[in-house]
Formats: C-alpha cells, structure tokens, sequence
C-alpha cells in the first residue's frame, strides 16, 4: 500500500496544502439567489459583452482564475499549475481561458464533480512537493450548458420537477503549501457508481449513490464518523437527490442529515423556480469559493467534507440509451492542522 | 451485467420511486386544455377574419389561418414570450402550428452564432425535423392506402 494511503480509496495529505483565496463570479439569476451577497462579481448580463455564451463563460472563467491570483497575492508565474474544467464539449470555457492565462494547465473532465476532483489532485499535487501554489477552477453557464445538453433556449418546454437548472458562473480557490489554512488533510477518490438511471431530466437520483458511496467509504477509510465534521458538502444533489443520499447514508450507519448542505439546493431560492436546484461545475465551485471557505477563515465552520457530485452523461450516451453514470470526490477541509 | 448488479438497480430503483415527485397531470392537463383552447380560439377568429374581410374560399381561408399563426408563434419566440407560454402551458401550446413555429424559430435564433450555413441552416430543423419526416412520410403511406381502396 501506498504511503499516504489510508483505508480503500483514500489519502492522507501530511503536508496539509492550505485553501490561501477564493473567487467567484456568478451571473445575474444566482445574484438574485438567497447567496447572492457572498459572490465577487455579479454579472449584469450573461453574455457578459460578448458575442456568444461560450465566449462570455470562458471569459469569466478567466476572470475568476486572474481574480483568485490577485486575492492570494501572487503572480501568475507563482502558479504552478492550474486545474479546472467546464462542462462543454472539448472543455473549450477551461481551454480558452487557459489560452489567455499562459499557466500550465490540466483540464478535467467530471460533469458537475470537477471541482473536487481539480481540488483533489491539486491538493495531492502540492502536498507531495511538486507543486508550490496551484489554482483549481470550474464553471458552468446555463445558456450553454442547455444548448449542449438539452433544447433552444426560447423552445416552449415544460420542465419535470427533478429537472435542475444550470448555475451561471465560476468558482476558484488557490492552494499552496504555504498558509494559515483552512487545510485540505484528507482526499477520498469516487469510482462511478450507476444504478441505472436513463432520465437525463433527473440527474439527483442518478447521482445520489455515487455521492453516498463516497461519504460513507471516506468514513470507513478514515474512521472518521459525521461528528467529526461541521458540514457534509454535496454539489447539485438537489431537493430529492440530498434526500436520497441522506437514507442511503443513514443504511450504511452514518447520519448526516443534520450536516448536509447541498450547494445546488442553496444557491437558488424555490421562489426562483430551480425545481430541484441548481446543477452544474459552477454550481459547488462559486458556492465554496464564496460562501464555504469564507466561513471557515471567519470561524463559522471549522470542518466540512466537500463533495462536488457528477452525472457523466451526454446527449449521445442517452439517445443510445445508456444509464447515467454517476461520481463524488471528497475532500476533507480543516480549520486548523 | 451480472444478476447481482442487476437486482442492486431494480432495488434501488423501487427506493426512490416514491420519492421522486411526479408532474401533477391534472395542472399539467387544465393548462394545456385552457392554453391550447385559447390558440385555437385565436385561429378561429383569424379563419373568420379571413372569410367575411377578404371573402377566402375554404382552402385559402386554411392558408391564411396556418400563415398568421405561424407568424404569430415565431414573433412570440422571437420576443421570448412562446417559452415562458411553453412553461405554463406544456403540449397546450406545443401542438397546435404556432409550437411547430416555434420548435423551428428558437433553434435558428439559438444556433445564429455558428453560421448561417452551419449553423441556421443545418440546426434550423433539428426539432422540428422529426415531425416532418415522420408527417410526409405517414402522408405517402396514407395516400397510397387511398389510391389502393377509393378506386
């Protein structure tokens, strides 16, 4: 066995890589959300000046990696690497922004899981010593994502009530192994797990035992129990898929109920008509980068287990008819060592 | 897939199928019933219009009709009005041909930005496509029924 490895599919960071900024930038939808306050940036308009949406996300993305650097102050030479992801094809948001910034980049791919799966490496990346600072990022647009996934914007559809609705906006956190923390001590890795969900329309029940699979062998692995932690951090589980993972959970022993916060229930209030909540990379990026480890530097928090969920389906995957399989990383973030 | 993966899903599937709200059909159907009802009133009065202003024949007064609602739908997309109709009213607004206006403006106006040969041209269908394949198709079958037992 590996090192640093502790129980099936997790890992101990010794050198404990410090969460030093956070950014975010959301579009004007989430601005108006019960979060609303916490965001950097607000924007006015989603297309953000420019000529499309795919334009107007890759720009933001950018913004907030540039915006994450100033705050941490560093240079971008500092950054060793960045890591981050979209949703769209080719991830070309991440790709064009990375164009712009000149910092040796790792795109990744997870749906709506990227930003634990880029906190993660990244993490792992400077606790072993090969990396000094890093940015880890991810966004999502709705526009976008719904001309990819799902129909024109101005097609008269009704939506299911598990349908979810994209976020708009991006999220980043700078890590390096120099910091007053919080710390990221722990990683535990998600494998796909996929109960055979076809409805792309209903991705917190395609998603849910993936994310319950991972809480619970990240408590195993670790011999950690929900007490130990102030938060359970899900990504875009939403109102019925938070449920689902909660009793999934709670058959495994472990009740986290109480603890759980879902970024995709929380961004968007039900006035706003989300149906079951908001959904996409940006969603738990902009929610952590802005809300969580801003509680943890004032105190509110002193531990959470961040767990960004994705459902790994495609137009294509799901016209041929293929289950949508469904995958959670876990992080472990501490106030102090 | 082996049986026990395979029981895994069914059981996991029968958790949650309480769980997962269902559309509530009668909302859904009194929407779609009063909307769609209101379209067709719409088209009623086009088609009288059309009769007593213009004095159409029966044909012509068809045209007409098809050709204003029609009009109507795209100007409603283009002014992002038919969505927030197709939220409400669900198929009420989907079936009659101001939604057939629609499931073919909205992906033109959506796909604008790559092109007008790639992208409003060769996307402009791609709702609508099915129902004209499927619509022509069923008509020559249908027409070939009719030469077959009407002579």
């Amino acid at each position: 066995m590996a090192a640093n490895s502790v129980g099936k599919q997790t890992v101990k960071l010794n050198n404990t890589p410090s969460v030093i900024a956070t950014a975010s930038i959301v579009g004007p939808k989430e601005g108006q959300g019960p979060l609303g306050q916490y965001f950097d940036k607000v924007l006015d308009d989603d297309l953000y000046g420019e000529k499309s949406w795919e334009k107007a996300e890759a720009k933001f993305f950018q913004e907030a990696v540039e915006k994450v650097i100033v705050k941490g102050h560093r240079d971008k030479q500092e950054i060793n690497y960045l890591l981050g992801g979209d949703l769209l094809n080719q991830l070309i948001s991440s790709d064009f922004a990375a164009r712009q910034l000149g910092i040796p980049f790792f795109g990744l791919y997870g749906a709506c899981s990227t930003m634990s799966e880029a906190m993660a490496l990244g993490a792992m990346l400077v606790d072993g010593g090969y990396a000094d600072s890093i940015v880890c990022a991810a966004s999502s647009h709705f526009s976008t994502a719904e001309r990819q996934y799902r129909f024109p914007l101005e097609l008269g559809v009704q939506r299911p009530p598990t349908a979810h609705w994209t976020v708009t906006g991006a999220g980043a956190a700078l890590v390096s192994n120099q910091g007053e923390g919080p710390y990221i001590t722990t990683v535990t890795v998600g494998k796909i797990v996929d109960m055979g969900i076809k409805d792309s329309n209903d991705m917190g029940s395609a998603m849910a035992p993936a994310a319950a699979d991972t809480i619970v062998t990240h408590f195993m692995d670790t011999g950690l129990t929900p007490d130990d932690y102030d938060l359970i951090v899900t990504g875009d589980l939403g109102r019925y898929g938070k449920d689902i993972t909660d009793e999934l959970v709670k058959k495994a022993g472990y009740d986290i109920s109480a603890k759980h916060f879902d970024c995709g229930v929380e961004i968007f209030s039900p006035s706003q008509d989300p149906h079951a909540g908001g959904s996409g990379c940006g969603c738990s990026a902009c929610v952590l980068s802005a809300y969580l480890i801003p509680h943890m530097w004032d105190g509110t928090y002193n531990s959470m287990l961040f767990l960004a969920t994705g459902a790994l389906l495609s137009p294509t995957s799901s016209q041929q008819g293929e289950s949508i399989p469904g995958i959670a990383h876990a992080v472990s973030i501490h106030r102090t060592k | 897939m082996d049986a026990v993966k395979q029981h895994q899903q069914e059981e996991y599937q029968q958790f949650i199928k309480d769980k997962i709200p269902k559309p509530n059909l009668l909302r859904n159907a009194v929407a779609a019933f009063v909307v769609g009802g209101l379209i067709c009133d719409v088209g009623q009065f086009i088609s009288n219009f059309g009769q007593s202003y213009f004095n159409l024949n029966k044909d012509d007064t068809s045209a007409f009709t098809a050709i204003v609602l029609v009009f109507l739908g795209a100007l409603l997309t283009g002014l992002g009005i038919y969505d927030q109709i197709g939220r409400f009213a669900g198929a009420g607004s989907v079936v009659p041909i101001t939604g057939f206006a629609n499931s073919i403006v909205s992906p033109a106006m959506e796909f604008k930005r790559e092109g007008y040969v790639l992208g409003v041209g060769a996307k402009m269908f791609i709702i609508a496509g099915p129902v004209l394949v499927y619509g022509f198709s069923s008509s020559v079958a249908l027409g070939i029924l009719y030469l077959l037992f009407s002579i």
